[in-house]
């Protein structure tokens, strides 16, 4: 579980993430306070810069890649991303629909 | 030579058994994800629903999410570091990083109840709207899992000095890393779903 031959365990590698981490945080405020992009590109840019940090936050902070962590962990974590994905998604669109429908 | 085969096969059951303790928290984490992927919908379906009540908009300030964003951020870089202190075996920088994190942990639950009494004193409290109900469900759970976590921190500071860097106290120096990095991929979802848009 602990693996002990990853590189991300460095100080440098912690640093690295926390950049990363910290500009993938900023561009989206930088977007929505400075107001430069339309509203919809910005919600673009919001959610792929969320999408890439939540990468970021596993690779570097969690250690989770594809050669160390241990099967059944990726394979909890896959399976929570399709149950989060199926509710999250099957709320929304029911939801939406029903809203649409009632106009 | 019986007692060391016995000592050895101890502390290798030991080993399995915190091996099991960590894949079983890994599992609790994602069952944790569940919850907060809910609170998610929820919000994502109520966020329209102002009952002429104060928007997003009236309510956000941006400059205290990034504030707060900062804070957590920062916090788990400084839990990064205490978890490889603890790699190197140096319970004393242990101890020290684990306490910057934990006051980054409070200067952001700080923040956050002052947003909330600020928001309540103004009559935007959880029972003004679906939209502030959802809110106050998403954003205080996040905030309760934050404390549980400061928590945390306290009793590991606290076995860290009486045991020292022993197995378990290892063990639950790790997941509870797990945890702290854990609530700060929360974090990046709640800004990203409930601040940044509801300023736009």
């Amino acid at each position: 579980m602990d693996s002990n031959h990853t590189h991300t365990h460095t100080p440098a590698s912690y640093l690295t993430g926390y950049g990363a981490a910290l500009g993938l945080t900023i561009i989206p405020f930088a977007l929505v306070w400075s107001g430069w992009l339309s509203t919809g590109t910005t919600v673009a840019v919001i959610i792929v810069t969320a999408l890439i940090q939540v990468c970021v936050h596993l690779y570097y902070f969690l250690h989770i890649n594809l050669r160390t962590t241990p099967k059944e962990n990726l394979l909890a974590l896959a399976f929570a991303g399709i149950l989060i994905f199926l509710m999250v998604g099957g709320t929304l669109w029911i939801m939406i629909d029903l809203h649409y429908q009632m106009l | 030579m019986t007692v060391d085969i016995a000592t050895q096969h101890e502390s290798s059951a030991e080993a399995v058994s915190l091996e099991n303790r960590d894949f079983g928290f890994w599992i609790y984490l994602m069952t944790d994800s569940l919850i907060f992927a809910l609170a998610f919908a929820t919000y994502a379906v109520m966020m329209d629903n102002t009952a002429s009540g104060p928007s997003a908009g009236e309510l956000f300030s941006l400059s205290h999410t990034a504030g707060e964003t900062f804070l957590l951020l920062t916090s788990t870089l400084t839990f990064g570091f205490a978890s490889l202190a603890m790699r190197e075996g140096q319970p004393s920088r242990v101890i020290l990083w684990l306490a910057v994190t934990m006051i980054l942990g409070m200067g952001f639950v700080g923040m956050e109840l002052s947003e909330f009494s600020g928001m309540i004193a103004a009559g935007a409290g959880p029972d003004r709207s679906g939209f502030l109900s959802a809110f106050f469900t998403l954003v205080g759970t996040h905030g309760l899992h934050v404390s549980l976590g400061i928590v945390g921190i306290v009793v590991t500071i606290t076995h860290v000095m009486i045991k020292g860097l022993t197995q378990p106290v290892r063990s639950r120096l790790y997941r509870l890393g797990l945890f702290w990095h854990f609530l700060d991929i929360v974090w990046i979802a709640i800004f990203s779903v409930v601040y940044l848009p509801g300023v736009l």
